[in-house]
């Protein structure tokens, strides 16, 4: 394949960004609209030529003679030479998950280009303030998230990583207007900011020990301390970790320098992917259009935190602490991302949590991955719930927009009894509810069972854990379906019209998420993606009695809901007053966001920022005024020499002219 | 009795120094400006001699006086006109008193 398409997919939305924002507000806005979904039309098509050819067409740059899938760089330009070994380049790597993720992204990212186009006006068809904006800012997005997933090297990843930073900022700021809006862009941006700083420590130690940023390097190593010696062979380039597993490793402060680097890393990608502790952007990021939410806050950029440990897993395989933590904050992520969406009453919020809990899913998935367990099969369970979550969480958040669009409020106190007014809406959100609470056959039910399975063969307990936080999955979303569908309508104001479903531009991108909700999970997906790029069966890994469990599990836990929330009822109450402590805790997302605000107002501002402003102001600020007045003063005592008299400067200067002559020849002689 | 280059000098150093105690102390600028004639003559002077003595046969000293000549015919011209026009202004030459450029 040759290496134009990858530049194209690249270049033509960075080209989008800078057209439609340098020329975006002389264009009639649906003008600018067209031209953005456009763009990305044919981004998506190329992305998926180039998905389709990496999986399918069996050429040797993709897939070896034994049938393994390699790692393959398109292109690759050098851009910074630090040393021979150590430089920075941009290029466009393909591999089994790259290529999935192509297909994510452009297909969410297109999906939501075209509901935008009916999302982002009101009912008379009057386009929002900054449309324009709106789609460049997308199609900066769409670049960004490109370039991360196709990085050739690490340090290219931490650049797009960043990009997709920023353009989420501006997307979640995109009402500028609204002050919480803004509040929660600078939000988000301080809080990955914040652990993007560990990512890059991170990136830093591993390759000043491993002297290469190189993704086919780094992941080529060969893996210790696991049973057997397994090579993720890509490449020949082997022993350049030889630094890691040598004796004795490099080690600071009682844990390898491998691990550090590892943790750190993580660290980046637990910001990114709104993993406890720093998950608290998330919820917030939900000011931003509801578009921006489907497309960034819940399918593509917050995975970008498990795409990252997936990208280094090798490098996690060689040290197991790494992979625990990643499986402890997974799971406790989960099931607290679970419980707290379970009492939210802002509809994206809870949708929000809900993105944090799959997530979640995902990471634990990575973390109890071992090449020793079914071949690694947590590594395809988390990409793959990560293709099916993208596709029906863009999907229930698409649905909630077209719900708050119609409303004209996040909460659904306001909506009940929408299914007779907005069918569309209505059974597309029904199976976003049921693939993600993992009903047979929606594709949730498979890539949730598979996870499981990992989980069970790595650990009983972690199997338990996260089965109870896939019955809360269940139940919290069919809270919100019945919630927002069923219960008594609403009077409708004299004067007002009913609720209704959407243009065409907002149903389309609806139906075609539901369509693949239902059918992505018949994808054979391990033949396409696994670890270490050998195609394997999963039907031969799969599990039945797994597989039974956890659609008993959800089948009850909506059984519970439906009990609770099908009508209105004095059952949720009864609870509420019953455990008052626990749902109090659990709405105020057990004050998450208090804590924070004590640290940072109460702790910080105090404690150190006001040492640091006194220095500022007295000692910093007080050094320079102080070189302010001297000069001054010493100017006062000087001026008078300027006398105007141009005879006494002569006499100055002929005693300065004696005074040098007579000290070079003293000097001289 | 040789002549030796220090006959020469003495003289140039004595109409230097009278050029520069001249434009030291002279009230006047027209008087200023003659002593200043003085001591670029005896610089003049200078050239002439040490090209005479150290490189006899060269023209490079002669020529660069030539060059001084010219040049200080050109800056009194235009130190006479700055001249007339300062005293078309304020009605007064006294250096002493022409002290307005100062801080």
């Amino acid at each position: 394949m040759s290496p134009v398409i990858p530049v194209i997919i690249l270049a033509l939305p960075l080209f989008m960004f800078i057209f439609l924002g340098l020329c975006g507000s002389k264009m009639k806005h649906p003008v600018a609209g067209f031209l953005g979904t456009l763009g990305l039309g044919v981004v998506m098509v190329l992305s998926y030529y180039t998905a389709f050819t990496y999986f399918f067409s069996g050429a040797p740059e993709f897939i070896s003679a034994a049938g393994e899938r390699l790692q393959c760089v398109m292109f690759d330009q050098t851009w910074l030479q630090f040393t021979d070994t150590l430089y920075i380049s941009l290029g466009f790597f393909l591999d089994p998950i790259s290529a999935m993720m192509l297909v994510v992204i452009t297909t969410v990212s297109f999906m939501v280009h075209l509901y935008s186009l009916g999302y982002m006006r009101d009912h008379h068809g009057v386009y929002e303030i900054g449309f324009q904006r709106f789609y460049a800012f997308l199609s900066l997005f769409t670049f960004s998230m490109l370039g991360l997933v196709v990085a050739t090297n690490i340090f290219q990843m931490y650049i797009f990583w960043e990009l997709v930073g920023v353009s989420s900022y501006l997307l979640i700021g995109f009402y500028y207007r609204k002050p919480s809006a803004v509040s929660a862009s600078k939000k988000a941006f301080i809080v990955t900011r914040f652990a993007d700083l560990g990512f890059l420590i991170g990136i830093l130690i591993l390759s000043f020990y491993t002297g290469t940023f190189d993704f086919t390097l780094l992941t080529s190593a060969p893996v210790e301390g696991m049973s057997g010696v397994y090579h993720v062979d890509i490449n020949t380039a082997e022993g350049i970790l030889s630094t890691f597993t040598s004796h004795p490793a490099p080690v600071f402060m009682g844990a390898s320098v491998l691990t550090w680097a590892l943790v750190l890393i993580f660290m980046g990608g637990m910001g990114k992917s709104a993993m406890m502790p720093l998950h608290i952007w998330l919820p917030d990021a939900m000011e931003g259009p509801t578009p921006v939410s489907a497309l960034i806050h819940a399918a593509t950029m917050v995975v970008a935190g498990v795409y990252l440990v997936a990208r280094l897993f090798p490098l996690f395989l060689m040290e197991e602490s790494a992979l625990v933590i990643v499986t402890v904050v997974g799971a406790l992520t989960a099931f607290y991302a679970a419980v707290v969406a379970c009492t939210q009453i802002d509809i994206k919020r809870v949708l929000a949590f809900s993105t944090i809990s799959q997530i979640a899913f995902m990471m634990v998935a990575l973390g109890v991955a071992r090449p020793e367990h079914h071949e690694s099969l947590g590594y395809m369970a988390s990409m793959f719930h990560l293709f099916t979550h993208a596709m029906f969480k863009a999907l229930l958040f698409l649905g909630a927009g077209a719900l708050i669009h119609a409303i004209g409020s996040n909460d659904y106190t306001a909506m009940h009894g929408l299914r007779k007014h907005m069918p569309i809406t209505h059974w597309t959100f029904l199976i976003g509810c049921l693939a993600i609470a993992g009903i047979i056959p929606f594709s949730g039910f498979f890539s949730k069972d598979e996870i499981l399975s990992a989980c069970g063969s790595y650990s009983t307990l972690v199997y338990i854990w996260m089965s109870l936080v896939a019955g809360l999955t269940a139940f919290y979303m069919f809270r919100l379906y019945y919630l927002i569908f069923w219960w008594k309508e609403h009077e409708i104001p004299a004067g007002h019209h009913a609720p209704h479903d959407q243009p065409w531009t907002m149903s389309l991108p609806l139906i075609i998420l539901a369509a693949i909700s239902c059918v992505a999970g018949f994808i054979p997906f391990g033949k396409l993606v696994s670890w270490n790029g050998e195609p394997y069966d999963f039907m031969a890994h799969f599990d039945w009695g797994v597989a039974s469990v956890s659609l008993a599990v959800a089948v009850a836990a909506i059984a519970l809901a439906t009990v609770m929330y099908r009508k209105e009822n004095a059952l949720p109450a009864k609870f509420k007053n019953a455990l008052p402590n626990l749902w109090k805790w659990a709405h105020l997302r057990f004050y998450w966001d208090e804590l924070y605000m004590f640290i940072t107002h109460k702790i910080i501002f105090n404690g150190v920022c006001r040492a640091l402003a006194w220095f500022d102001r007295h000692i910093i600020d007080g050094t320079m005024d102080a070189f302010a007045a001297i000069t001054h003063k010493a100017s006062d005592v000087i001026k008078p020499m300027q006398s105007g008299q141009v005879q006494m400067y002569t006499w100055l200067y002929v005693i300065g002219a004696l005074l040098l002559g007579g000290i070079t020849i003293l000097c001289l002689m | 009795m040789e002549i030796t280059a220090l006959y020469y000098l003495v003289p140039s150093l004595i109409m230097f120094c009278c050029g520069l105690y001249g434009f030291l102390t002279r009230r006047n600028m027209i008087a200023m400006l003659i002593s200043l004639e003085l001591m670029l003559n005896g610089v003049d002077l200078n050239f002439v001699i040490f090209n005479r003595f150290l490189f006899p046969g060269q023209m490079e000293g002669m020529i660069f006086t030539l060059f001084g000549i010219a040049l200080a015919a050109a800056e009194t011209a235009l130190a006479i006109a700055i001249i007339i026009n300062i005293f078309r202004w304020v009605n007064n030459i006294d250096i002493r008193e022409l002290n307005q450029m100062k801080f």
